[in-house]
């Protein structure tokens, strides 16, 4: 994985300093609150309910485990003992004191890491593809692409005051892992009829109020010219983009109201001005970057498992990717555990995750969208170790894209802006389903919870999609159906009227059912949905 | 950058209405008052503009080689399309004072000299000790902007 050179850890540090300045002048009294604001949020801090919570950017969700167990130390130095894995790919902390921001972050950069851009109106952490590398179905690496753009994107002069907040996904395979077509900026790397390498862009797509699936505006951009197109699209959002009104400043609205033709235009007019400027940076970085990601030395060995323990076998069909070796697959730790916090862990829990990673995954692991953790190489020889330490350490779930796998935002237990709560909601489910033994008939099943429009929880991407309202004063919620984040991606519809806690969990018990009656051979549930359409759900629910 | 001349006189060099408080430049003081963008296209002698927020910067290109100072206005530091403003300006070969004025804030003077700003005239009167430190925070840069810094990708591999 990428390891900062002197430049990198100079700017991050300056950073650092920069931060202290800052806080100490707010403390003085130099900066109001206001003037303040903006810039510990570009330091990944917000003011949650009950206290600040500090957002800690894993780039492209890849880290070692020196990182992550500094994660699991900061977890007990400053938090209460745990850390929340989120659908950024990120880690946030949810009680943390203000005081202790600037030290935490000097903590981090210990381990080169940081909390720089997870929020604001700039570019946020770049996004990729958490098999990037391991999986068989890829055409190259995402990383380099991606460490590329996390260092054009750092601190950028022109990009730090867009009109909003501003995410970018690469990805570099058929199957997207990483919803790029749902972010600001998703960027497919693609292979041309000529064999040559480049980029596919989509720009405008978005949850949020307005979900929106990014239009591609440009099929193929050649690698020597990538950071230029993506400063183009910035240059023209910054300029053009809304700012009277903040439910309408994401770029989605821009491209939505000019509509993509005439965004692409003024990209292409751009860029083409831009390619004269310089703004590349030398081809030869790109080469620079990509020997980091390159493959660790993998071994020869069994290709099988020995499959007598029918626990462990469940985990391995579950829980295991293929990958591009044959004798390695990847394996997801899930943070689902039933009746769980989804993507919380504690302390030891991070840490014990860091000494398996080091142990059996040649030092790496990736944070999933989902808020799972990938062990990237795992050995299918060591298949069973791995297993027998993580069931010991509560880290063995066997659910990974089933309905237990939920996807919930922190909701109204953390979130200011929530109208409703979605950890309960999550925990009261996974508890429902593994009980009845439902979860094995259901199979791939994505169910994500929002604890309110912003959409945090990603829910109008789930097959099944839950959004928390407020009606009149009383937590109300909204089902959804037919969402997808993937290829195929969609967005979910609203059932109809919403319903009360128990009524929503009562409603995805029913719709699960008439997944079930309806299904024909092999299909999922998304797949049954789209096949028959809205109404045998409505029915269900509502009644005729 | 190194051939920075930082006035050190800085605070009393204000003549336009915008009290100026730091200047990159040797050169005199454009002492004459700004004019509109809509105005500067319409007049053929004026020489000092103010961009808007929402003023399009590239319909001042026609006239750059008259133009002796162009102020764009932050009317609030949040709003961010006075960077594109500025750097679009240099990038077609504006030479002349380039100059920000309004709601300008310490922590959004390096990015604004990084665009291509070369006086600062904010609405508040900035720490002189801060501005100074603000304005060193980047030992080196990651993009190429405004500036003509060399970048961390070109020195790696110079
Ligand atoms: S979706 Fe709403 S409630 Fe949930 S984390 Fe986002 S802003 Fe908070």
């Amino acid at each position: 994985m990428y390891k900062y050179d002197n430049y990198d850890q100079q700017m991050v540090d300056a950073r650092v300093e920069e931060f202290r300045g800052q806080a100490k002048r707010r403390l003085e009294g130099k900066l109001t609150e206001d003037q303040f604001k903006p810039l510990r949020l570009m330091n990944g801090l917000y003011l949650q309910l009950h206290a600040y919570m500090l957002r800690v950017a894993i780039p492209y969700g890849t880290l070692n485990s020196a990182q992550m167990s500094a994660l699991g130390d900061i977890a007990d130095k400053y938090d209460r003992g745990y850390g929340h894995f989120t659908t950024r790919q990120n880690i946030q902390y949810n009680w943390i004191k203000l005081e202790d921001a600037a030290d935490i972050l000097a903590d981090l950069s210990k381990v080169e890491m940081h909390a720089i851009q997870t929020s604001g109106n700039c570019i946020r952490n770049i996004s990729s593809d958490h098999f990037a590398g391991a999986t068989h179905d890829e055409l190259v690496d995402p990383r380099p692409y991606a460490e590329l753009l996390r260092q054009w994107s750092s601190f950028h002069p022109e990009f730090t005051y867009l009109p909003r907040k501003f995410k970018i996904a690469v990805i570099a395979a058929e199957k997207d892992r990483a919803a790029m077509r749902l972010h600001d900026i998703g960027i497919q790397i693609v292979k041309n009829d000529a064999g040559e390498i480049g980029a596919r862009f989509f720009v405008g797509g978005g949850m949020g109020r307005t979900p929106m699936i990014a239009p591609m505006i440009r099929d193929f951009v050649p690698l020597d010219q990538l950071v230029t197109y993506a400063e183009g699209c910035l240059r023209v959002y910054n300029r053009y983009g809304r700012r009277d009104n903040k439910y309408k400043a994401r770029i989605k609205i821009l491209v939505h109201e000019l509509g993509a033709e005439e965004y692409t235009r003024q990209v292409e007019e751009e860029f083409a001005h831009l390619l004269d400027q310089g703004v590349e940076p030398p081809r030869p970085e790109l080469e620079r970057l990509k020997p980091f990601f390159a493959d660790p030395p993998f071994e020869d060995g069994p290709k099988t498992v020995d499959r007598s323990d029918p626990d462990f076998a469940l985990w391995v069909d579950r829980n295991t990717h293929r990958h591009k070796h044959d004798s390695y697959v990847s394996a997801v730790i899930s943070l689902k555990p039933v009746g769980g916090i989804p993507g919380d862990a504690t302390g030891e829990q991070i840490r014990t995750m860091a000494r398996l990673a080091k142990q059996y995954s040649f030092d790496e692991l990736r944070v999933m969208h989902t808020q799972n953790i990938v062990l990237p190489h795992v050995k299918i020889a060591d298949l069973h170790a791995l297993w027998t330490e993580l069931d010991a350490a509560e880290l063995g779930a066997p659910n990974l894209d089933t309905i237990e796998d939920i996807i919930a935002c922190p909701g109204l237990d953390y979130c200011a802006l929530a109208n409703a709560r979605s950890i309960p909601l999550a925990q009261r489910i996974s508890e429902r389903f593994d009980k009845s033994g439902k979860t094995a008939e259901l199979g791939e099943l994505k169910l994500k919870i929002s604890g309110c429009i912003n959409a945090c929880g990603h829910h109008h991407a789930g097959h099944i999609g839950i959004l928390g309202v407020d009606k009149k004063g009383k937590e109300n919620y909204q089902l959804s159906l037919g969402g997808s984040e993937a290829e195929d991606v969609s967005l979910a519809k609203i059932t109809g009227p919403g319903f009360d806690e128990d009524g929503v969990i009562e409603a995805v018990e029913t719709v699960t059912d008439v997944y079930i009656a309806q299904r024909e051979d092999g299909e999922r549930f998304l797949d049954t949905y789209r096949r028959i359409g809205m109404s045998p759900f409505k029915e269900a629910l509502y009644g005729k | 950058m190194g051939n920075d001349s930082f006035d050190s006189e800085a605070g009393s060099l204000g003549v336009s209405p915008d009290e100026v408080q730091f200047r990159f430049r040797d050169d005199e003081v454009a002492d004459h008052g700004t004019v509109t963008v809509d105005a500067c296209c319409d007049q053929t002698n004026a020489t000092a503009v103010r961009i808007e927020p929402g003023d399009d910067a590239r319909a001042l290109l026609p006239f750059l080689d008259r133009l002796a100072l162009v102020e764009v206005n932050f009317p609030t530091f949040g709003d961010g399309r006075g960077y594109s403003a500025a750097r679009i300006l240099r990038e077609a070969g504006y030479t002349g004072e380039l100059r920000a004025v309004g709601d300008v804030l310490i922590d959004q003077l390096s990015h604004m000299r990084r665009c291509g700003f070369d006086a600062f005239a904010p609405d508040k009167r900035l720490d002189e000790e801060d501005a100074v430190k603000a304005f060193a925070t980047w030992d080196n840069v990651y993009q190429s902007a405004a500036d003509g810094r060399k970048t961390i990708q070109e020195l790696r591999h110079e």
